[in-house]
């Protein structure tokens, strides 16, 4: 394998970004600036932004503590502290990272958080989590509960509730920790930027949709959603960062190549597949080189799409800034019943012409994962589609067996063989 | 009749896996029936509908898992595969829908997974709210009001203001009837073993709700004048235990471990509110207010301000209690999540604890003795656990 993922011009450019944020949160302290710890499903970046705020995403300090091979002490750290053994590791990562020393994925000490904006969508561990980072650092928490969407649609009486708490409690706190005002004009120019990054990160996704593909919608997709998740929305940076990944893309379309990967470029694409479930951490790229090995190209995939759908229509909205952050947090992936989310992958499977379907199934979220083998029975009766079923865990090395999931893997490429000669 | 009597009545009722109690009263009332998933639902608007309310708690070690195992992985709890078990078994049949609280992620999940399963049937996730303020009362009406209309639907029986207040003034009584019998057990826990106030309460699960305060009475009378010698046992709360809940077994082990337990929170939706709702011009609301701002701090709810684990420390308080002993189900996110907090709050409060996982099925039931009994030794003989 090669040392280091072939670098493009965009990944220099998330990397300069995440650096520079890293290094603006170490310097916190000096600088006064205050910090808002949140999640990556439902956060409300433009609002964060506005009051001049600096996020912090544990989860994202999570997953980069397992590919940097951290998240196994981590772990053990917070299970010796009382942590079960059972529930979800990025927490225990993030618990066992911040009790020994808080060291961020860059080397540098992360600053205690001023305000917890729990934004409760999509898994009940993030209650739990804040609750328990409260009692680790004492700071305040506000709660912005998002109902879950049973009925697969956005009810007005959840819009309207979220938009509410909004209003009313969560512009009050973040008024309260930066000591200033909302400034209105200032949110709708960051929702309206947000929207110009988004329509380039639907470029994207559906240029998967080429043969062969230019992207990896998987492996290659949680580099491209880094900036959009997390701290850079609604920012020039991040609109650029997508301006160069499309550039990127659309040179690739034109030239008939695959996507980058740390093999260099995938060439030779047998298989398309559609993947639901994050994907492991601790060996992300021996994992990618399963796939990449046998020519398999991830077509799309759910686990990019925790932090928005907006390949079905959801665009920030600067006119309505209220009701858009209402609609955006409600519409996160696993906020949607298990229904809707057979019907998102079956779609998938159809308008990327996938040969089959991944589920890999998170032992410690089941957020993701509760229903999954229903899931996956409903889809092959629906699209004829073979599936395959492989259980990993996120950053806990314990639970990535590799010769496992190879074996299975294995055998899911013979029978894509089998029905491809048959067809 | 006497506390035997009653007590076996209600073991029949937890071991009849196919709900003969309730097919019985639909064909005595024409009434439909239907189900809903531990912790909480407002049991009063479904019985002012016309409605049996059901609570639906797995399978027990009763049940043998044949195709539930198929529906969900190893890591994950054992209630709602039972639960699928039953349903696929057809021995749900009986319920007219389902009711999905908002406990959990596995909860949510598998409401979507009965929409798919049970297409043909009215299945309805519940969202609570977790902000207390007039945002989350406001969506937590809006939410009942639709509920209602629903369950309206499903008996063609209307909610009338009458029949909403008449409703709850049967679960006052039926609450206050449990918070007796829980003080008695506190008082003289010799007097009430905890294995029958466990089947006394399941029962509730199932009985119609005057049905059940009867019962409860007629325990409580009975109770009072029981001869049942008084043992040199260490007084415990059990905790963790609100959803899948333990095998008779295992509360019997826990009991004759050398423990009372004198608090727990194993069929909590029956105990979810502290008060009596009130009745009066606005029923609705009423329900509404005694969810937002009368209820138990469980796992499963949210807790604002800086109070974490207090209402734990409470209960051990006003229990006299000695100890904690921390029971969850494997694989139990809000229960094992919410621990360490809990056991924070004990640890600051000089109130020791001890702490275990089980399952609806478990077998092991002796090591679980053996845990809780070194727990209630170490405590007689250090006041603490080292
Ligand atoms: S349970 Fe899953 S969705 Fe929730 S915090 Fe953990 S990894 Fe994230
Ligand atoms: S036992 Fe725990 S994890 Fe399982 S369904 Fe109940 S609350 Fe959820």
């Amino acid at each position: 394998m090669n040392a280091e993922v072939q670098k493009e011009e965009s990944m220099v450019l998330q990397k300069k970004m995440i650096g520079e944020h890293f290094e603006t949160l170490s310097k916190a302290g000096e600088s006064g600036r205050k910090v808002v710890y949140t999640f990556v499903p439902g956060n409300l970046n433009e609002l964060i932004l506005a009051f001049d705020l600096l996020p912090v995403h544990p989860e994202v300090n999570a997953l980069q503590s397992g590919m940097r091979k951290l998240s196994g002490d981590y772990i053990q750290e917070a299970e010796k502290q009382g942590h079960s053994e059972d529930v979800c590791t990025y927490v225990k990562c993030d618990i066992g990272m911040l009790k020994k020393g808080n060291i961020g994925p860059t080397g540098e000490k992360l600053p205690p958080p001023d305000l917890l904006l729990l934004s409760y969508t999509g898994c009940f561990t993030f209650m739990k989590w804040f609750e328990l980072l409260k009692q680790e650092y004492g700071c305040p928490v506000v709660m912005l509960q998002v109902p879950y969407q049973a009925e697969g649609k956005i009810t007005a009486s959840q819009r309207e509730f979220v938009a509410r708490q909004l209003r009313d409690v969560v512009v009050p706190a973040l008024e309260q920790v930066s000591g200033k005002k909302l400034d209105e004009d200032r949110l709708k120019e960051l929702l309206a930027s947000s929207a110009r990054a988004e329509d380039d990160l639907v470029y994207v996704w559906e240029s998967a949709k080429h043969k062969p593909s230019p992207i990896d919608a998987y492996f290659g997709g949680v580099y491209y959603i880094g900036p959009i998740f997390t701290a850079f929305r609604g920012l020039p940076s991040c609109e650029a960062y997508y301006r160069e990944l499309r550039r990127e893309v659309d040179y690739r379309i034109a030239h008939g190549m695959g996507p980058t990967t740390p093999e260099g470029e995938l060439r030779q694409q047998k298989y398309r597949i559609v993947v639901e479930g994050p994907p492991n951490w601790t060996s992300f790229r021996d994992f990618w080189k399963i796939f990449h090995d046998e020519g398999v190209v991830m077509v799309a995939s759910t686990y990019t799409k925790v932090g928005g759908l907006y390949e079905q229509g959801f665009r920030h909205d600067p006119a309505r800034p209220f009701e858009t952050l209402a609609e955006y947090c409600l519409g996160c992936y696993t906020n949607r019943n298990l229904p809707a989310r057979v019907d998102i992958i079956a779609k998938y499977v159809e308008e990327y012409e996938a040969d089959g379907i991944l589920f890999n199934s998170i032992k410690s979220c089941n957020s993701f994962s509760a229903g999954q083998l229903m899931m996956l029975r409903e889809l092959e009766k629906r699209t004829g589609k073979a599936g395959a079923f492989i259980e990993s865990d996120l950053v806990d090395p314990r639970y990535f067996s590799a010769a496992n999931i190879k074996n299975r893997l294995e055998s899911y490429f013979q029978m894509l063989e089998a029905k491809r000669q048959a067809a | 009749m006497g506390t035997q009597d009653i007590i076996d009545r209600c073991e029949r009722i937890y071991r009849d896996l196919d709900f003969g109690y309730v097919h019985e009263w639909k064909a005595r009332t024409g009434g439909k029936a239907v189900g809903f998933m531990p912790v909480y639902v407002p049991r009063e608007l479904i019985h002012a509908a016309g409605i049996l309310p059901v609570g639906i708690m797995g399978g027990g070690d009763d049940v043998e898992i044949i195709r539930g195992d198929a529906y969900f992985q190893s890591y994950i709890c054992h209630i709602p595969r039972s639960t699928v078990e039953l349903g696929l078994a057809g021995k749900l049949d009986v319920l007219d829908g389902m009711l999905f609280p908002a406990i959990c992620d596995v909860i949510r999940n598998l409401s979507g997974m009965w929409q798919m399963m049970f297409a043909h049937k009215y299945v309805r996730y519940l969202d609570f709210p977790q902000t207390f303020n007039d945002a989350g009362r406001e969506f937590y009406r809006a939410e009942m009001a639709e509920l209602l209309v629903d369950l309206e639907a499903l008996s063609g029986i209307q909610a009338t203001p009458e029949r909403l207040n008449a409703s709850i003034a049967l679960y006052n009584a039926n609450r206050r009837a449990l918070a007796e019998l829980y003080d008695l057990r506190s008082a003289e826990p010799q007097r009430v073993p905890t294995s029958e106030l466990y089947l006394l309460l399941r029962a509730g699960n199932v009985l119609e709700v005057s049905e059940h305060t009867a019962m409860l009475q007629q325990y409580l009378a009975a109770a009072r004048v029981s001869q049942r010698p008084l043992r040199d046992n260490v007084r415990v709360v059990a905790s963790g235990l609100f959803c899948e809940q333990p095998p008779l077994s295992m509360v019997r082990a826990m009991e004759n471990s050398g423990c009372y337990i004198v608090d727990d929170d194993w069929v909590l939706g029956a105990r979810y509110q502290l008060h009596d709702t009130a009745t009066g011009a606005n029923p609705l609301g009423a329900i509404v207010d005694a969810y937002m701002s009368d209820t138990v701090a469980t796992a499963t709810r949210y807790v604002e301000g800086d109070d974490k684990g207090a209402f734990l420390v409470e209960q051990v308080r006003s229990r006299h209690a000695e100890g904690v002993i921390f029971a969850a189900a494997s694989f139990c996110d809000p229960a094992l999540l919410d621990r360490p907090m809990g056991q924070k709050a004990l640890a600051d409060a000089g109130i020791p604890y001890t702490a275990f996982t089980y399952s609806e099925n478990t077998g092991q039931v002796q090591v679980i003795k053996e845990q809780a009994g070194t727990f209630a030794d170490s405590i007689k003989l250090w006041g603490a656990v080292a």
